[in-house]
């Protein structure tokens, strides 16, 4: 299957369901930064990798196909569960990016400029993730 | 208070852009891949090299990948507790949290603190 942009999806996902993740990651982000204070930057640093936002996610897309499901008929269905498995599977893979993005920053940052080594890590977080979701289709 | 403030907005406006880029993307199997997207670590990590110095944050990022390898585990329970025993969504996510909780807190525990 080719990776698209499907527009129709706007219309599912309501605005609560858009400010549900922005406090989640509002939330986070000062999580992070306080434990960081308290606690030093190697417990602080922990929590920028935490899945904060993925419960609500995973949550939506589990709702979202359950609710397709039932416009077509269809009531007692475990596609929902199944999508957001799916979902989880794809997160797993962009973890091991995230951990390639974490060495690079980790690595690079000390010698070189910021903009560039966080745009090198982002870069580096979508070809890892990319790959890896490649691998695993074609296998 | 201000730096809080921005701080959450910055943070919430990151991590809303990248669930927006997910919803619109298919297959889920590929934007589920944006669930584990550097949001909060851009956001945050781009704000603390102003206030606390690059080697501050080159120490959070070395963290940062204790934390995406138990993001690993976590994902990976996730998604084997839905498809497998078919837990409802928010109830295999939220239990696994403790997972995600143990590795992570071990390895600092054990290796970075």
């Amino acid at each position: 299957m080719r990776v698209s942009l499907d527009f129709s999806a706007f219309g599912r996902t309501k605005g609560y369901e858009y400010a549900v993740r922005f406090l989640f990651g509002g939330a986070t982000t000062v999580v992070a930064g306080l434990l960081a204070k308290h606690f030093g930057p190697a417990l602080g640093g922990l929590f920028l990798a935490f899945p904060a936002i993925f419960p609500a996610s995973a949550t939506l897309v589990e709702k979202h196909e359950k609710e397709k499901k039932q416009h077509a008929g269809i009531f007692h269905s475990r596609r929902g569960r199944q999508a957001a498995a799916v979902d989880a599977a794809g997160a797993a893979m962009g973890s091991l990016g995230l951990a390639l993005f974490g060495f690079t920053i980790w690595k690079w940052l000390p010698l070189w400029s910021p903009w560039p080594v966080l745009l090198c890590g982002t870069v580096g977080w979508l070809v890892t993730s990319f790959a890896l979701w490649r691998i695993r289709k074609d296998h | 208070m201000n730096q809080l403030l921005f701080r959450f907005a910055v943070g919430g406006i990151m991590v809303t852009l990248f669930a927006l880029l997910a919803d619109l993307l298919k297959p889920k199997s590929f934007a589920g891949l944006l669930g584990a997207a550097p949001a909060v670590a851009l956001s945050t990590l781009g704000l603390t090299i102003f206030t606390d110095g690059k080697s501050y944050v080159a120490l959070e990022a070395r963290s940062m990948i204790a934390g995406a390898l138990a993001f690993f585990l976590y994902a990976c329970g996730c998604s084997y507790l839905m498809m497998k025993f078919s837990l409802p969504a928010i109830v295999a996510t939220t239990s696994m949290l403790f997972v995600w909780l143990i590795f992570a807190v071990g390895a600092w525990l054990l290796v970075l603190r």
